[in-house]
């Protein structure tokens, strides 16, 4: 009985440990469709959908804003953004950009917003909270990836077909400099310390390694994988981890993502997940990383610490973007 | 002869220096110096409390600004054969516009300049066109001479074999933008001639592996009576025998193309067509060999039974389309369209992708000098990234570009081979065409 009872009581502190650890866990990940014109939400707890969002016209890139009860999202065909509540998924508003908006990023300070312009040559700089253009600044052909260096100073921009990454003063929109990558760079991504930025090159099938403060290419990484042709291998979204310590590629139509070793820039492992993957988003406490794989319409699941694919979960056709959102501290 | 330049590309702006002679049988240069210029589009604006405060320069340098001196200059120098002889095609909507290719090279020009800015070159085009070969080769023997080696060349397979021997003693390479013929590829094939122009038995195998992921094997095989349509019929029947399909029956269509429009002309050719296709043995598809396009639209639903008809109509392989948006191919169509006012043709591409290479190799190597340009073209080094969802690059051993080649019909993709399943030890790419082990050319291994 005494045994019975104990095993009750342990059985309900159980529960409402994982409970109270599943509170404190549970985000909501965010990830545009580009052809549903969709976002998907998925409970990180849970790994299931809990909600869908419609949005305009083939929704890429997107990210979070205001403190996280944004989630702003390009809708590249109806040349805008839109913002909705990252909690009650409504939508709040539009946002102007340049035609067929593609990546957007936010000045450290939370404003303004950076979004490169596919089809102009132009990054706009977008005030979110006015709701108006700012500016337009001249780039290359193509501009796709956009970084922004952690002390808010530098911005990132790369242009697919000039293949460069061109560093620009984010205060002043002068040309710092330009450096020429492989061809067709995707995303711009800087190490948390802001010392290097790290340059996925879909068809080179590179990460260039750009040394900020010099702009010296301080080394490629190349990927190899058995029974795959190097044709096949298109690096498109990086992430870092927060210590710095660990990089996660994703490969494309691999079909897996790469951890780095940043320290040495060498591969430890490549991860199977699902067609053509593009792009990455950690939880806020980097337990997990989700996937964005566009032509098998899901979302893989890595466990960062493990190294491991856990789950997939089916989103909406041709998942594009992802981002995670942090618990809000207006939530009750 | 007649001789004109300009800033612009348009025959209008001709300013005539020679003795006139009837406009297609001289050449004309056009000169296009696309050097183009980022106006800064700043606004000052104001930004919210702790954000960067916008300026009014641009991130890029001042294209108009920069002293001509300073910019490492690179002239492309393209030559089209006018084919006088060549019959217009069947449907009114495939005539060729009077700038097919000549716009690809623009907007390659164009993008190649736009990186030229960051790295101070600058890429102009020159046009000379001509109806007589010979009149075409000594034009070009002489401007590559005042320095212009790189040469993008939209001319028949006879013309580009005397213009790579005109010039095979000066540094210099040109690039087959148009001819399809095996031969050039293979016994004929030349150290200094690129073809970004696929194969015949590239464009047959597209096809020929799609039908083997079809499972369409079963093939009636109608060809034409030109000596290219021949030549078309011999890739068919080799990518047959490659993939494993059986031609069931040829059949010969001879037929006097006459006046390209008539008013009327359907109610006989609902007529023929059915008669023609009549008593073949069993077959899954009809296989058109038509290169001029003169008959072979005539083909889909007028057969004598219900198939599928590919080839040169129907279901054709290319390597561009006007269509296709895959791969960031909606911003290059859409930069095409704003620059030429019409959609991209094939030439147009094999155009852009010639101009992009020499583009390509100057910006990696940072020169001018074809000394330095040319090699880094031929080396493993050279990849270009041409809105083919993989690098394009070149073959070693007969300067062949490899890329995927779109299977499509008039309107819509249908799918891009290499189709999945056709492997290769170094890439899936080569398993469309002559492989280097069944090569002819010899040329390249000096």
């Amino acid at each position: 009985m005494t045994t019975q009872r104990q095993g009750r009581v342990l059985a309900l502190a159980a529960s409402l440990l994982v409970l109270a650890t599943s509170n404190a866990l549970a985000y909501n990940v965010f990830v545009s469709n580009e052809k549903d014109n969709t976002v998907s939400v998925i409970d990180s707890e849970t790994l299931e959908v809990v909600h869908t969002i419609k949005t305009g016209n083939r929704p890429r890139g997107i990210i979070l804003g205001n403190d996280g009860k944004w989630v702003i999202v390009s809708v590249s065909d109806d040349h805008k953004l839109q913002v909705f509540d990252t909690k009650t998924f409504e939508f709040i508003k539009d946002l102007p950009s340049g035609p067929d908006p593609e990546l957007p990023i936010l000045h450290t300070s939370g404003n303004p917003l950076y979004v490169s312009n596919e089809d102009d040559n132009l990054v706009t700089v977008v005030d979110i909270f006015k709701g108006i253009i700012v500016t337009d600044v001249p780039v290359g052909v193509e501009p796709e990836g956009m970084g922004m260096s952690p002390d808010g100073k530098i911005l990132v921009n790369t242009s697919e077909t000039t293949n460069m990454a061109h560093f620009i003063d984010a205060h002043t929109y002068k040309s710092i400099d330009n450096v020429l990558v492989d061809n067709r760079p995707r995303v711009a991504e800087f190490t948390p310390d802001g010392s290097q930025v790290w340059v996925s090159a879909e068809i080179g099938g590179t990460v260039t390694v750009i040394d900020t403060a010099t702009r010296k290419v301080l080394g490629k990484i190349n990927f190899e994988i058995q029974g795959i042709t190097k044709d096949a291998i298109q690096p498109v979204g990086v992430r870092i981890t927060r210590d710095g310590k660990t990089a996660f590629v994703a490969l494309g139509p691999a079909n897996r993502v790469a951890v780095v070793d940043v320290a040495t820039r060498k591969v430890l492992k490549y991860l199977l997940v699902g067609q053509r993957v593009w792009n990455l988003g950690f939880t806020p406490d980097e337990r997990l990383l989700f996937t964005t794989n566009g032509t098998s319409n899901d979302v893989s699941v890595i466990d960062v610490a493990a190294q491991k694919v856990i789950k997939s979960i089916k989103v909406g056709r041709y998942p594009w973007g992802v981002v995670v959102a942090p618990p809000r501290a207006d939530a009750n | 002869m007649q001789v004109s330049t300009g800033s612009a590309p348009r025959p209008a702006r001709s300013v005539a220096r020679r003795p006139r002679v009837p406009f297609l049988r001289g050449i004309r240069l056009l000169s296009a110096s696309l050097l183009l210029t980022f106006p800064a589009l700043a606004l000052p604006a104001g930004a919210q409390d702790g954000a960067p405060a916008p300026a009014a320069q641009p991130a890029a340098p001042d294209a108009t600004a920069a002293a001509e001196e300073t910019f490492l200059k690179i002239p492309i120098l393209m030559a089209r054969e006018i084919r006088e002889g060549r019959l217009p095609p069947l449907s009114l909507l495939d005539i060729p516009p009077p700038d097919d290719g000549v716009a690809g090279a623009k907007l390659a020009i164009s993008d190649n300049n736009t990186t030229g800015r960051f790295l101070k070159q600058t890429f102009t085009l020159d046009v000379v066109q001509s109806a007589v070969p010979e009149d075409l080769v000594a034009e070009i023997k002489k401007r590559v001479g005042e320095g212009l080696p790189y040469v993008v060349a939209d001319v028949s397979a006879d013309t580009l074999l005397k213009i790579a021997d005109a010039i095979k003693d000066t540094d210099a390479v040109v690039f087959n933008t148009s001819a399809p013929d095996e031969v050039l590829r293979e016994e004929q094939c030349r150290v200094n001639v690129k073809h970004t122009a696929p194969s015949r038995s590239m464009l047959t195998d597209a096809i020929g592996q799609y039908m083997a992921w079809k499972q369409w094997r079963k093939w009636a095989l109608v060809i034409g009576p030109t000596p290219e349509d021949k030549l078309y019929a011999d890739a068919v029947r080799r990518t047959a025998k490659r993939f494993g399909h059986k031609i069931v029956e040829e059949r010969t269509f001879d037929y006097d193309p006459g006046s390209r429009r008539a008013d009327g002309g359907f109610e006989q050719v609902q007529q023929q067509i059915p008669s023609f296709m009549q008593g073949l043995p069993d077959h899954d598809v009809v296989v058109v060999a038509d290169e001029g396009e003169l008959f072979g639209e005539y083909f889909p639903y007028r057969t004598w039974i219900p198939r599928p008809v590919i080839g040169t109509a129907g279901l054709v392989a290319t390597p561009w389309h006007p269509a296709i948006e895959l791969w960031g191919g909606t911003q290059f169509q859409n930069r095409f369209k704003r620059l030429a006012g019409r959609t991209m043709r094939p030439l147009d591409y094999n155009v852009w992708v010639a101009v992009r290479s020499v583009g390509e190799a100057a910006t990696r190597t940072n020169t001018n000098d074809p000394k330095v340009l040319i090699p880094y073209m031929r080396s493993a080094e050279f990849e270009l990234a041409a809105f083919k969802g993989q690098k394009v690059t070149y073959r070693a051993w007969n300067g062949q570009l490899r890329q995927p080649i779109l299977v499509a019909t008039a309107k819509m993709l249908v799918s891009v081979s290499p189709q999945p399943g056709f492997l290769h030890q170094v890439t899936e790419l080569d398993t469309l065409g002559v492989d280097q082990p069944e090569t002819k050319c010899t040329a390249f291994k000096k």
